[in-house]
């Protein structure tokens, strides 16, 4: 592998751990604050696919059904949180995985019923379709550079939410203490809808970042939701910190492991899995 | 109120021997095709037999199971030669081997985390697995493996019964979910199996006891996924092909849902599920295509307005018929 293209499998592996991080930091919130393992996170990033392929087929521009798709999402998840999940604070992880598995096929089933089951793809949004030129034959597409870009300053503002304003404040105090923060006078149940909201946005963002490099394809939160999982095991439940190191972790093991032993390609992370969990059963890192 | 639990043990002794004539008798009842249902179901209540060692009797709620079942089923897949049938005696035992080693392998490190870990890093690695079968040369891809001949059954020059037959395998499969009932009755009311429910109830007070909770636990876990493959490699001797949806995280899910249906924590509840599941996935399936659509609507409804599973309707009937306590 010469410089060029270790520089462009990094950029890759960069690229795609961001991505996850989307996704596995409102996994990670949600289990860290509200204490619910949700299975149909997974379902949000494929959501956010699929907005993004109908919306921008609708409305001609991406940017547009981005906009819309946030709302939408926040809507989603303010209405699920509000319908569903608030009945599982106080339930047992088996009620909590049946619940949001149950939710999974209901997902798939909607979207086989309205979508179908083709595979679709979104185009690149003009201004970024062109790619910034390496050496005579190598090249690095613009949109991906871009996708970073937005990942980076969204993991920087989920940083300043949560560490420096008033309403990180209370997610983090309602983390740890559920009853404290209720008799202090805080409005804890509308923090959880928040959190949850926050979550589904991020992961449907994800999704609709993701459909111009990915397509979109049935099962495709799936495949996010299993690694994600990895990337909460490696970086420890409920830290943010935890899950933007073990991101990064994973997306570059999975992309320098597909270039450089094709064979074992897909095991890579979780062989580096199951090594953090003899090392450190508890993760890397340790809650917000 | 003192004859209570006698009145009980020969209500329920009545019904399971009831259960068991029904079972026995069905194969001349029955047309073909609900020999082959009924078979499919009793292979399910083997698999989530094994899966309430984990979940209902250790506490740990794996979300990986199908692992197990996938790598029971793949072993009579590649030992099958391509233009013989393989012996029943030889295979069974190396898939059943096959899946101990397997469950061995992973439980080492996964029954080192507890909760909501344990079932991230199950489902994680039971991922992992789908990869290897449908990823590798190894499992021959997405379409599996299709087998020319079923299994002989020979000892020998004698051949006791046909695994061609589907009565046959009716009646072989009916004999292994008696067996596994028996051994896991025996197992879970021996020393090992309290120390499983200890551990289940509270963890530290075993690990201050002097009990080695770690091992008792990668037993519980081998234990599971040797039966998990027993129903597996059942699986792939009934319907002849294998493909990496038998390791595949629905098949998991499912599962968990049959102990759900049937109540976690009681053998019979594991059977009863088995058929409550196959009977509703029966029942929607000849509503709709999307039958999914309104098995997670049910699963949904089911975990709000009735935690404890349907198996917990009974006791709320009785408790508010004859006002009897909830002696569970």
């Amino acid at each position: 592998m010469d410089v060029y293209s270790f520089f462009i499998q990094l950029l890759n592996g960069l690229q795609y751990g961001l991505l996850l991080f989307l996704v596995a930091s409102g996994l990670t919130l949600i289990f860290g604050i509200m204490g619910i393992i949700n299975l149909a996170h997974g379902s949000f990033y494929m959501i956010g696919a699929y907005m993004a392929f109908s919306l921008s087929t609708l409305t001609g521009s991406l940017f547009v059904a981005i906009i819309v798709g946030i709302v939408l999402s926040v809507v989603l998840g303010v209405a699920l949180e509000w319908a569903l999940f608030s009945h599982l604070y106080k339930r047992d992880h088996l009620e909590q995985v049946l619940l949001t598995y149950g939710l999974i096929l209901v997902f798939e089933e909607l979207r086989s019923l309205i979508v179908g089951n083709d595979v679709h793809g979104v185009a690149v949004p003009a201004i970024f379709n062109w790619s910034v030129p390496l050496t005579e034959t190598l090249s690095y597409p613009v949109y991906r550079l871009f996708m970073s870009a937005v990942c980076v300053v969204l993991a920087v503002l989920l940083y300043l939410l949560m560490a420096k304003t008033r309403i990180g404040m209370m997610i983090r105090a309602g983390s740890s203490n559920r009853e404290m923060v209720q008799s202090l006078g805080l409005n804890i149940n509308l923090v959880y809808r928040l959190v949850f909201a926050l979550g589904v946005a991020l992961a449907a963002f994800a999704g609709m970042l993701a459909a111009p490099v990915s397509s979109v394809y049935p099962g495709m939160g799936t495949g996010v939701l299993i690694i994600c999982f990895v990337v909460v095991v490696i970086g420890g439940i409920g830290s943010i910190w935890g899950a933007l190191v073990a991101s990064l972790l994973i997306g570059l093991a999975d992309t320098f492991g597909k270039v450089l032993i094709p064979q074992a390609a897909g095991v890579t992370v979780y062989v580096l899995m199951a090594a953090i969990l003899l090392w450190r059963p508890e993760g890397l890192f340790r809650r917000i | 109120m003192i004859h209570a639990p006698e009145r009980q043990d020969r209500r329920k002794a009545i019904a399971l021997a009831a259960a068991l004539l029904l079972l026995a008798l069905f194969p001349f009842a029955g047309a073909a095709f609900y020999t082959e249902l009924v078979t499919k179901v009793m292979i399910l209540a083997i698999f989530a037999l094994s899966l309430d060692v984990l979940v209902g009797y250790t506490g740990l709620v794996s979300f990986g199971h199908a692992a197990y079942y996938g790598v029971g089923a793949y072993a009579l897949g590649l030992l099958a030669p391509p233009y013989e049938a393989a012996n029943l005696w030889l295979t069974l035992p190396v898939a059943v081997g096959a899946a101990a080693l397997a469950a061995l392998f992973v439980g080492a490190f996964v029954v080192r985390v507890k909760g909501i870990y344990f079932i991230m890093v199950t489902l994680a690695f039971a991922q992992m697995f789908y990869f290897v079968f449908h990823d590798t040369r190894f499992g021959r891809g997405s379409d599996g493996i299709s087998m020319n001949f079923k299994p002989v059954a020979a000892i020998g020059g004698f051949t006791p019964f046909d695994l061609a037959n589907a009565v046959h395998v009716y009646y072989f499969v009916f004999a292994a979910l008696v067996l596994v009932f028996v051994f896991l009755r025996v197992l879970l009311r021996s020393p090992f199996g309290r120390a499983l429910q200890g551990i289940r109830s509270n963890e530290h007070r075993m690990r201050s006891l002097g009990y080695p909770v770690y091992w008792y636990k990668l037993a519980s876990f081998t234990v599971a996924g040797a039966l998990a493959g027993l129903a597996g490699y059942l699986s792939a001797l009934q319907f002849g092909f294998v493909n990496p949806e038998l390791l595949s995280w629905h098949q998991s899910g499912n599962v968990l849902l049959m102990l759900i249906l049937g109540g976690v924590g009681s053998l019979y509840g594991a059977v009863a599920g088995a058929f409550a599941f196959v009977a509703l996935q029966e029942l929607f399936s000849s509503l709709t295509t999307h039958w999914q659509l309104l098995l997670g609507g049910t699963i949904i409804l089911l975990v709000i307005f009735l935690p404890g599973g349907l198996a917990s309707i009974a006791g709320r009937f009785k408790r508010t018929l004859v006002g009897e306590p909830d002696d569970e």
